[in-house]
């Protein structure tokens, strides 16, 4: 079983937080991965808030062959960042060549477009240079968005953030939401990709549990959308379905927790929504699971979420600081967690989200409990 | 017709003649324990025996002795050597016989396959695929090498059959994708903002279509006693088609109409009725069921012969005394999308667009093909595909048909489901697979692998006359489905064989069973940690044959 944590505070913190956060939870993840999705960054990244980030891992051919690629579309490098790594000897981690963090400007002819052409554009240049990078063996790229940075390593998680010297907290890292999962997918084998949390334009996700309904989930998201590849890990549906949900059909965000998982029909029909619900679990039945689950979710717009299957097999706890604890929300696995990181919170108010629950954290720091 | 008898001289061995060694049962008789009662001969509607003096051999001396004494000779059962009254094996006699006396055995060397066709007809039966001829091996199952081999365990904890809730419920009707449905947000919710197709949440068993000309009526009005007792008292919603041949005016003026789905095949027996009732329908039908082909024979158009076609049969279809043929196709019909739309659109139109239409095709090599015309269909018209498979059948078939024309119907249902999932399609236009559902007496185990393969339900036909007490097999018993002497009361319009069934006892048979099959579908979805029907979730199955398990898909487990 893996562990899940996120923050999302006033204020950017580093990620030595987050792995301050993951932890303690130690006894319930096997150190053999550490992956971390940050948004809102500040520090190196403060002046390109605007511009897309690619987060890579990967060779000097690898390097070469987004660089070529890159140009070729059109982005043109603004700023980079690659963190100098501690390579001592003993670090438990298999660390790739080499980690690039690259702010680019937008292709001249993307200037104008609207938005949603630049999120296509975002998105299609993703898939192209994973598949580059994996016909050539040269590496992975984990996310290209404005503002959003990836970093997914196989290894123990405090010697990963050894090698990234992510303990120092030279204020060149920070960011206000910071989404992390500790161990990688086993089930399927250990690969990058299969690492928590999943991004795909804006949207990230990462879950605890078992998708039983996975083969079904997959069969159908693979001809939604073009995005919705890989599936290294049960958990990617889960992140397809957000982005499905919220972004593709526009919908608001409470029908996320009514596709995953639907109302029983006798419950629903009772309802005077129930026709609408019906036809939701009637055309969606495909993306529903069976858990168990536990899922944190954060969107394009800061907005973060949690959420359970309905079995609620799978712990999640929310707790909020104020003050002392840096005006700060997070979510975990443990509760032990949270001690760790919000100690002074009043431990009352955690919230543990119920299997009918949908928590939504906005910027303000504000909790909404919706009850399906 | 019987074999023409030639007389032969006493000299002559009559070769050609038929013995009763040539036909596929023998029928043994003690005449030690015989009481004389006679209720074997009374019981078998086949008049395989009779009572007959034996010649006994004596001296002419010895006779003439018996005869002053006043000693007549025993008479004893004999079997008739024809093949018009050839034993079924159907056992009535042994059921009926207080002594123990007479039964049916099979017989290994008999000629049944040439007999059979020796009158210038081809051989018919009634029952379903298997062989007649009593020799041949029950063919082996798909469904018997595939079995539920993902077992939650630890991460993804199994469910708990007794006190979960589940959700067995299927879809009947036309779905629409996501971006299709006529919703609109408004403060923050989805509201509806149009139409949609109409859907029935049902239970993921259909009680297959057999007519009430096909049934006798007792046996018709038991399927229809179980089906509303599921439904009202055991809150299992099952559907039962009415089979091609009209529905008694008094349940297409029930209430209970809605539990049943009206067929309507190429002959469009019943119809009339059935129009004619529509001003008085209380409650519209669960759907309207377009049959194209069956699987019993498919290629070939119902067949009710003469004999089954008793009075009260000739007023519900509209057709007077005679044999009644289907025909094959539906006239006029001759493309897919245009002919079913046809159809469809004045079925629709008939019950106010309220009624979901579905059809009904044979499985067959170009099922697929079918099935996708019917998804890419812009006006989303098809509410369902029921595929028949060639185990499938309960009337009267010719044998070559039923032995020899068909498809399986798990790979084609697996084919169908794989092809929609391939363009994101799955789900749109349900799978209903029926075909030699629980041919093993375990319809739930097979039902639930159909529903992992990509079916939304089953559907169940031979099993239920099973139930009723039709004691006809895959292994040559019986299957006189076709003569009108069903000497279980069931497939038959004599009404002295008719009284035979006990329509409260059969209808009893039937929701016992349908409650036990509930049971073990909890039972099945347990394991697999699923509280709603894993429709197309294949990784929880695994083969035992590599062929199979290359063949749907599915992983090979040894």
């Amino acid at each position: 079983m893996c562990r899940i944590g996120s923050i999302k505070c006033r204020e950017a913190v580093p990620p030595s937080l987050a792995l301050r956060l993951m932890l303690p939870q130690q006894e319930g993840h096997d150190n053999s991965g550490f992956a971390l999705v940050m948004q809102d960054l500040e520090g190196a990244f403060s002046h390109y808030k605007e511009t897309p980030l690619l987060s890579l891992a990967t060779t000097p051919e690898g390097l070469r062959l987004v660089a070529d690629h890159m140009a070729a579309l059109g982005f043109v490098q603004l700023a980079q960042w690659v963190p100098e790594v501690d390579n001592r000897a003993g670090l438990n981690m298999a660390a790739m060549p080499r980690y690039v963090f690259s702010n680019y400007d937008w292709p001249e002819v993307y200037r104008y477009r609207g938005q949603k052409d630049r999120e296509e554009l975002l998105l299609d240049t993703r898939l192209a240079l994973r598949r580059l990078l994996e016909e050539h063996d040269a590496g992975y790229v984990y996310s290209f968005w404005p503002d959003v940075l990836t970093l997914k390593e196989i290894g123990d998680p405090a010697d990963i953030a050894a090698y990234f010297r992510l303990w120092d907290d030279d204020g060149r890292l920070v960011a206000r939401n910071i989404v992390a999962q500790c161990r990688q997918n086993t089930n399927y084998g250990i690969v990058r990709y299969a690492a928590h949390p999943f991004f795909l334009q804006g949207h990230t996700l990462c879950a605890n549990g078992e998708n039983t309904l996975f083969t079904r989930n997959r069969e159908f998201q693979q001809s939604l959308h073009r995005g919705y590849t890989g599936f290294e890990s049960d958990s990617q549906c889960l992140l397809y379905t957000l982005h499905y949900v919220h972004r593709e059909l526009g919908w608001p965000l409470t029908y996320y927790k009514h596709v995953l998982t639907p109302l029983p029909a006798a419950e629903a029909a009772a309802r005077e929504d129930g026709e609408v619900l019906g036809l939701i679990r009637e055309s969606l039945a495909q993306l529903e699971i069976n858990g168990p689950n536990a899922i944190i979710g954060l969107l394009p717009d800061g907005k973060m979420l949690a959420c359970c299957d309905a079995k609620k097999l799978r712990p999640l706890v929310i707790g909020s600081g104020e003050g002392d604890d840096g005006d700060m929300v997070a979510m975990a696995s443990e509760v032990c967690a949270l001690n760790a990181i919000l100690p002074a919170r009043d431990k009352e108010k955690d919230i543990y989200p119920g299997e009918r629950e949908l928590v939504v954290v906005d910027n303000g720091l504000e909790l909404q409990r919706w009850l399906q | 017709m019987a074999p023409v008898k030639r007389k032969a001289p006493k000299e002559e061995v009559p070769a050609q003649a038929v013995s009763v060694n040539d036909l596929p049962w023998l029928v043994r008789h003690d005449a030690g324990r015989c009481v004389l009662c006679g209720a074997c001969t009374a019981a078998c509607t086949f008049g395989a025996i009779e009572a007959k003096l034996p010649p006994r051999g004596a001296s002419a001396a010895e006779r003439e002795m018996r005869k002053e004494a006043g000693e007549g000779g025993r008479p004893v059962i004999v079997q008739k050597a024809e093949a018009a009254h050839a034993c079924t094996g159907c056992g009535m006699c042994e059921k009926v016989c207080p002594a123990g006396a007479i039964r049916p055995v099979r017989n290994l060397d008999n000629r049944w396959a040439v007999l059979s066709r020796t009158h210038g007809e081809p051989a018919r039966r009634g029952g379903r695929g298997g062989r007649s001829v009593v020799e041949a091996p029950p063919r082996e199952r798909t469904l018997d090498a595939v079995v539920i081999g993902r077992i939650s365990q630890m991460t993804d904890p199994a469910l708990d059959s007794e006190r979960h809730t589940f959700e067995l419920r299927s879809p009947l009707g036309r779905l629409l994708r996501p971006g299709e449905l006529p919703l609109r947000v408004e403060d923050g919710r989805l509201v509806l903002a149009g139409e949609t197709p109409p859907v029935r949440w049902i239970y993921p068993v259909i009680f297959s279509d057999m007519s009430i000309g096909a049934l006798s009526t007792r046996a018709w009005e038991a399927l229809a006693l179980a089906v509303a007792w599921l439904n009202e008292e055991c809150h299992l919603p099952v559907r039962m088609s009415s089979g091609e041949g009209g529905v008694p005016t008094r349940l297409l003026e029930s209430e209970r109409l809605k539990y049943f789905i009206l067929q309507i095949a190429s002959g469009h027996f019943g119809w009339n009725r059935i129009i004619e009732s529509l001003p008085r329908m209380k409650a519209d039908p669960a759907a309207v069921l377009i049959k194209v082909g069956q699987g019993a024979k498919p290629g070939d158009g119902g067949l009710l012969p003469a004999a089954k076609v008793a009075p009260h049969i000739q007023a519900i279809r509209g057709v007077p005394g005679a044999t009644l043929h289907s025909p094959p196709n539906h006239q006029g019909l001759y493309s897919i999308e245009e002919a079913v739309q046809k159809m469809h659109l004045s079925m629709n139109a008939a019950f106010g667009f309220r009624v979901p239409v579905a059809v009904k095709c044979a499985a067959s090599a170009t099922s697929v093909a079918v099935y996708n015309n019917l998804l890419r269909d812009p006006y989303h018209i098809c509410g369902g595909f029921f595929l028949d498979g060639m185990l499938g059948g309960t009337g009267a078939a010719y044998s070559v048909s039923l032995e020899h024309t068909g498809h399986p119907v798990v790979s084609v249902v697996r084919d169908c489901y794989r092809a929609a999932a391939g363009q994101g399609l799955q789900g749109r236009i349900p799978l209903w697979a029926g075909g030699g559902i629980g041919m093993n007496g375990d319809a739930a185990a097979d039902a639930f692998k159909l529903v992992c393969l990509g079916a939304d339900g089953v559907v169940l036909g031979r099993l239920l006359l099973q139930l009723l007490g039709c004691v006809g097999n895959e292994h040559g018993r019986c299957n006189a489905c076709n003569t009108g002497h069903c000497p279980a009361g069931i497939c038959t319009q004599d009404p002295r064989l008719v009284r035979r069934l006990d329509v409260d006892a059969g209808a009893q048979a039937i929701v016992d069973y349908m409650r036990a099959f509930d049971a073990e579908l909890r039972k099945l979805l347990a394991p697999v940690g699923n509280s709603a029907l894993p429709v197309g979730r294949a990784d929880a199955l695994v083969a035992t044959r590599k062929d199979v398990a290359d063949r749907l898909g599915i992983a090979y487990a040894c």
